[in-house]
């Protein structure tokens, strides 16, 4: 096998070096419990977290004080929703979010609906986009959370936050947003764009993972949230546990890497991203884009290929690891839920590939990728009757299929 | 996901990919499936006037398993007489080609294919009386 690439930086990305160089010492000297106040181990180790309290406060123009410590962002989001749904049920029990999100609010606000709230999802338009004026339309007397993400994990989309966040103020609802994919690689500031919870991954920004952080407002409003778990109070008592000290050191370190090197970071990722689609594209007819062409995160680049399926096509650049919306790379064979949203037909879902780019990247690699691609789509397109049939004329969408 | 090295053989070099003359009254040809579900196969048989299975060719949409299922549908295809085509069953290619229960359905649609591709051969050779007609009971199993 050639040499592997890894183009799958939306799921997860490898640790910088510089993020494993910080955390070492908090594995073995430095070990001390950051809750022990009685000590200087314990003083040391609440150092570190606070230090990195305040690199992950400053991505996003925070207080250090508003950032709690998580196990990551699906953690993060479940304290967000259920917890401020908890907190605030007096006021209402009303839920906005939308159908493209990550699992990881989408459960938590069906698992709230199951237990009495009422949730709305709004659908999204062709590029996977909502409006503030959809979220506008859909805000009651009793609505109390938005939950709308920042950037979307399959599709890359960015949503208009801001725009969102100057709604919530007006009608003094709450706002929160996944930032799991945004986080350090597009420029977010909670008080100008009106967030009052924003979530954030370890391991989406070459941090470790197992590890994340929330951002819950302090003023103007002060923000609560019902614990999820219980016990020695510790993050305002919004999540107890005993703090895992290195993985947040890492976190911090990963934060403050990509704070200073956000611009360049970004303009690079998405430089090679670019280079990527231009050598398949150029190369192969009905290759289309999915989500929005320039509201978009950086590193991702989804795109469908027609005529050919989605695993099948994985399956001839194995060395090169994106993933795909297709059924048969899922347990349940339903092609990805976020595609499907965006109406761009079934058959367009099933042939879809996630490539995304991340800091470790090389141009290199993106020119191997590229020409694997290719070779795969011309080979699979020989064998493919759709292909076939579209090459003689044929209007697949008026053929009568023997469904099963 | 890991592929058994015959799902792999057949998706690296698949056997008798290709189209025959679907006009032809000696080749009968079955397609199946959707783009929307994520699988189509095209499966043709050609039969010589003896009725033996002289070629046989794929084209297929789908997974890997699906694209071997059916190049293997093909080669076991060629050499047999038409009357046992349809003893290949979707069981006989999950055992050859180790493929996982999730699988499964990429089987029976190349044994769908096999009855689609017969049926419409049978029906041809019928109306040119060089079969008798059979009773519909035969095309059970849609």
């Amino acid at each position: 096998m050639s040499k592997r690439v890894y183009l799958d930086n939306n799921a997860t990305t490898p640790m910088d070096p510089r993020v494993l160089e910080a955390m070492m010492p908090y594995f073995t000297e430095k070990f001390g419990n950051a809750a022990s106040r009685s000590h200087a181990f314990g003083w040391e180790a609440e150092e570190a977290v606070e230090t990195a309290r305040k690199q992950i406060a400053s991505v996003i123009g925070a207080d250090s004080k508003e950032i709690i410590f998580t196990s990551g962002a699906t953690e993060g989001n479940n304290i967000a929703i259920k917890g401020a749904a908890a907190m605030y049920a007096d006021r209402g029990k009303h839920i906005i979010t939308e159908v493209t999100e990550h699992k990881a609010v989408l459960d938590p606000c069906g698992w709230l609906h199951q237990n009495g709230y009422d949730v709305t999802y709004l659908e999204v338009d062709r590029e996977g986009r909502v409006s503030a004026e959809q979220i506008q339309a859909a805000m009651r007397d009793d609505t109390i959370l938005v939950s709308i993400m920042h950037g979307n994990n399959e599709i890359g989309t960015l949503q208009p936050i801001a725009e969102i966040g100057k709604l919530c103020k007006e009608r003094g609802v709450l706002l929160h947003t996944d930032c799991a994919q945004t986080f350090g690689k597009v420029p977010i500031d909670v008080n100008e764009m009106g967030i009052d919870l924003l979530t954030v991954s370890g391991h989406k920004i070459y941090g470790p993972k197992g590890v994340g952080a929330l951002y819950v407002r302090r003023k103007r409003p002060r923000v609560r949230c019902e614990p999820i778990v219980h016990g020695g109070g510790h993050e305002r008592g919004m999540r107890s546990g005993t703090l895992d000290v290195p993985s947040i050191v890492g976190l911090g370190a990963a934060a403050e890497i990509a704070k200073s090197d956000m611009a360049s970071d970004a303009s690079r990722v998405s430089g090679l991203r670019d280079r990527l689609m231009k050598k398949i594209q150029d190369a192969c007819p009905e290759v289309y884009l999915n989500g929005h062409p320039t509201e978009r995160l950086p590193t991702n680049l989804n795109l469908s290929f027609a005529f050919v399926e989605g695993e099948s096509l994985m399956m001839g650049f194995k060395e090169v690891a994106v993933s795909s919306g297709s059924a048969c790379t899922s347990a349940s064979l339903e092609p990805s839920y976020v595609l499907k949203a965006l109406g761009v037909g079934d058959e367009l879902a099933h042939s879809s590939i996630r490539f995304s780019v991340g800091r470790f990247n090389t141009e290199e690699e993106i020119d191997h990728a590229a020409e694997r691609v290719v070779a795969t789509v011309e080979h699979l397109r020989k064998m493919s009757p759709l292909f076939e049939m579209a090459q003689e004329g044929i209007d697949l969408s008026t053929v009568e299929w023997a469904h099963h | 996901m890991a592929y058994s090295d015959k799902v792999v053989e057949h998706y690296e070099r698949p056997r008798n990919v290709g189209s025959l003359d679907k006009s032809s009254e000696q080749v009968g040809t079955g397609i199946v499936g959707a783009p929307e579900c994520g699988d189509v196969m095209k499966l043709q048989i050609q039969v010589d006037d003896d009725l033996n299975i002289v070629d046989a060719k794929f084209k297929t949409f789908g997974c890997g398993s699906a694209i071997a299922s059916s190049s293997l549908a093909t080669e076991w295809l060629k050499g047999r007489q038409l009357d046992n085509a349809l003893d290949i069953k979707n069981t006989d290619i999950v055992k050859e080609l180790a493929l996982p229960p999730v699988k499964i359905h990429c089987s029976v649609l190349a044994e769908d294919a096999i009855r689609a591709a017969v049926r419409d051969l049978e029906q041809k050779l019928e109306s040119a009386g060089k079969l008798p007609k059979k009773e519909a009971a035969a095309t059970a199993g849609e």
